[in-house]
């Protein structure tokens, strides 16, 4: 007895750790200077999937990403931790996609996928904090969603039970399968890597890491585990239309790097003098007290 | 047609501060479009609901009343949504950027192919060019992306309606007139929601009042990733019991687990309009500041001299929190 989970996930540039040359001079982002990472909640989501696969052992992880090339190193993380097989959609057609045309683009890999019983990513991902990607994927594939999960509590047959989290508490609710889950960050944290798995898994390439010079083709090809599925748009029979920035509704009309208007701020040092001062002027002006 | 409509979120027969909030932005988008606001609301027992809405300025407000409409479930909303806006053709929607509004918003923005910008902190009425074409009076969606560090302003030029969640507090509710004169059109839920919609079944909620009145405090004490750790917001939770504060915190505390979730201030968080705003070894991202930089007077704590914090502060106390914090304590207890 065992589900068919995918997990989606995301590289996400560490938006949280925006160092002074992380933004050009010219005001846009230097993604260079950005580690890329796996995005947070996409590894709460994954320890779910992990924990279903705890209680039931015949159930099946396969991560799903889309993005560049370097985006399977998601994919690989997710296998070291326990996931069974990963796929990376890759195509330049998905490029500049807002979270309509990324979402076509992973209901048609999901489909591609064919079989599953949960679809499970973060609900959001930091480098947009949209948290739009999880019920677009379910609309567009027909299913119901839980969003802000917290717990899966139970699977028996056909019905997850959930916790989520919602505003000054839990809600839970039950829920058919197939479905769409979108994990929050108050979830479980995800294991770490496990060493069997690193040894198992470190090889694996996608088709053109392995055709590229210095490449594991020679070995991939006597472990077939080894490959990382890699999907075009073609490949998903996508519709080009509704990929990428051509699928997108929405449209950037200007991005900005803020400045805002100075203050005449008063100066102060942390002298006592200099802080005794600032309180009585507030207590005086009854901003305080 | 070409209405601006406005989903409202009940909670125990109560429309939520942030769907009124959004009708007052609404009526102000409306009223530059020269269109009319309407409102839905979803729920059940929802008789006399419109006493609530209609004092915002709402021309029109739907009304669907049936026993599986509340708590809230994805697809029966959805389904409301969706065949209502198929109907009504909305230009623009608007929806709390809450656990409701960021479920449901992004399943009728695929349903109807429309575009949805999550947690705008500005909206306003402009033109776009594209491709030769200038596209009059869309709505510019404006939010600060990208972790916080920049300003983007989003435009749907083609699809309709235009739709844009906005977080509670972002926004201010003002009543327009409250004897404002509004339709109510009670719909058969039926015609709107298939039995197979019902699909998620609510088994439980445990909800506690909030734990602290961040939204409304006068004097709000926040804490940023300078705090250095967990411990470093005990002295911040000191300061604020001796002045009568509410505790804050950037998302970059936060995240680093200094500071519970619900005390976050900013784009993603609440927003805040005090008197008072203590800021503590916070640099100043564009996210955080979007939730605190209407605060009447701001002081800045910080060792470094150039935190972008420091341009909007009217006082900049330059110096470590351990050092500054104690000694607000002890000043304030003693000239109070």
């Amino acid at each position: 007895m065992g589900y068919k989970i995918i997990v989606l996930a995301k590289q996400v540039p560490d938006t949280r750790n925006v160092g002074k040359d992380a933004m050009t001079a010219e005001g846009t982002i230097n993604r260079a200077a950005l580690p890329a990472i796996f995005n947070p909640e996409d590894l709460n989501a994954l320890e779910q999937a992990l924990q279903i696969k705890d209680k039931y052992p015949d159930s099946t992880i396969t991560m799903l990403t889309m993005g560049p090339g370097r985006a399977a190193e998601v994919l690989l993380e997710g296998m070291y931790r326990g996931a069974d097989a990963g796929v990376l959609l890759t195509d330049r057609a998905f490029a500049g996609a807002d979270t309509l045309a990324t979402s076509y683009a992973l209901s048609t890999a999901i489909k591609k996928i064919g079989e599953y019983d949960i679809i499970i990513g973060g609900r959001q991902a930091i480098d947009g904090d949209t948290a739009q990607v999880g019920p677009q994927v379910a609309e567009k594939l027909g299913l119901t969603q839980i969003t802000y999960a917290e717990k899966i509590e139970k699977i028996e047959g056909k019905t997850i039970r959930v916790q989520r989290h919602i505003p000054g508490g839990i809600e839970t609710v039950e829920g058919p399968l197939p479905i769409v889950i979108t994990v929050n960050g108050s979830a479980d944290p995800c294991r770490p890597r496990n060493a069997k798995r690193v040894m198992k898994f470190k090889y694996a390439q996608t088709p053109s890491q392995a055709a590229a010079e210095g490449g594991n083709a020679e070995l991939i090809k006597t472990r077939p585990y080894l490959n990382i599925k890699e999907w075009t748009v073609a490949d998903v029979d996508g519709d080009v239309k509704q990929c990428g920035l051509n699928g997108s509704p929405t449209k950037v009309k200007t991005i900005k790097n803020i400045v805002f208007a100075a203050k005449e701020s008063k100066k102060f040092t942390a002298a006592d003098a200099d802080i005794e001062s600032l309180m009585v002027e507030l207590i005086e002006n009854k901003i305080v007290g | 047609m070409n209405s601006v409509f406005i989903y409202c979120e009940i909670e125990e027969g109560q429309v939520a501060d942030v769907s009124l909030e959004l009708l007052t932005k609404g009526r102000q988008l409306a009223d530059q479009l020269g269109v009319e606001v309407e409102a839905i609301v979803a729920g059940s027992n929802l008789a006399g609901i419109e006493k609530q809405v209609a004092p915002y300025g709402v021309d029109k407000l739907h009304v669907f009343d049936a026993p599986g409409l509340y708590p809230y479930t994805s697809l029966p909303h959805t389904s409301v949504v969706v065949n209502l806006f198929k109907e009504e053709k909305p230009q623009i929607c608007l929806m709390g950027a809450t656990v409701i509004g960021r479920d449901l918003g992004p399943r009728v923005s695929s349903a109807l192919f429309s575009g949805l910008t999550a947690d705008c902190t500005s909206l306003e009425i402009g033109d776009h060019e594209m491709k030769g074409v200038t596209y009059k009076n869309l709505l510019y969606q404006i939010r600060p992306a990208f972790g916080g560090n920049i300003v983007a302003t989003i435009v749907n030029p083609e699809n309709r309606p235009q739709m844009a969640t906005v977080r509670e507090g972002v926004m201010q509710k003002e009543i327009k007139d409250a004897n404002y004169k509004c339709e109510v059109i009670k719909h058969d839920v039926k015609k709107y929601v298939a039995d197979t919609d019902y699909v998620v079944k609510v088994i439980e909620r445990h909800i506690e009042k909030a734990k602290n009145n961040l939204k409304g405090a006068p004097i709000v004490v926040a804490g940023g990733y300078g705090m250095g750790s967990k411990e470093g917001f005990d002295m911040l939770f000191e300061l604020a019991k001796t002045i009568n504060a509410e505790v804050g915190a950037s998302r970059a505390a936060i995240d680093a687990g200094f500071c519970d979730h619900d005390r976050q201030i900013g784009q993603t968080g609440v927003t805040v309009r005090p008197k008072l705003y203590i800021a503590c070894g916070i640099s100043g991202q564009i996210q955080h500041i979007a939730g605190m930089k209407e605060s009447s007077m701001i002081i800045s704590i910080n060792s470094d001299p150039d935190a972008p914090i420091n341009t909007i502060a009217d006082y900049v106390i330059t110096g470590t929190v351990e050092e500054v914090v104690p000694k607000l304590i002890k000043y304030y207890k003693k000239n109070k």
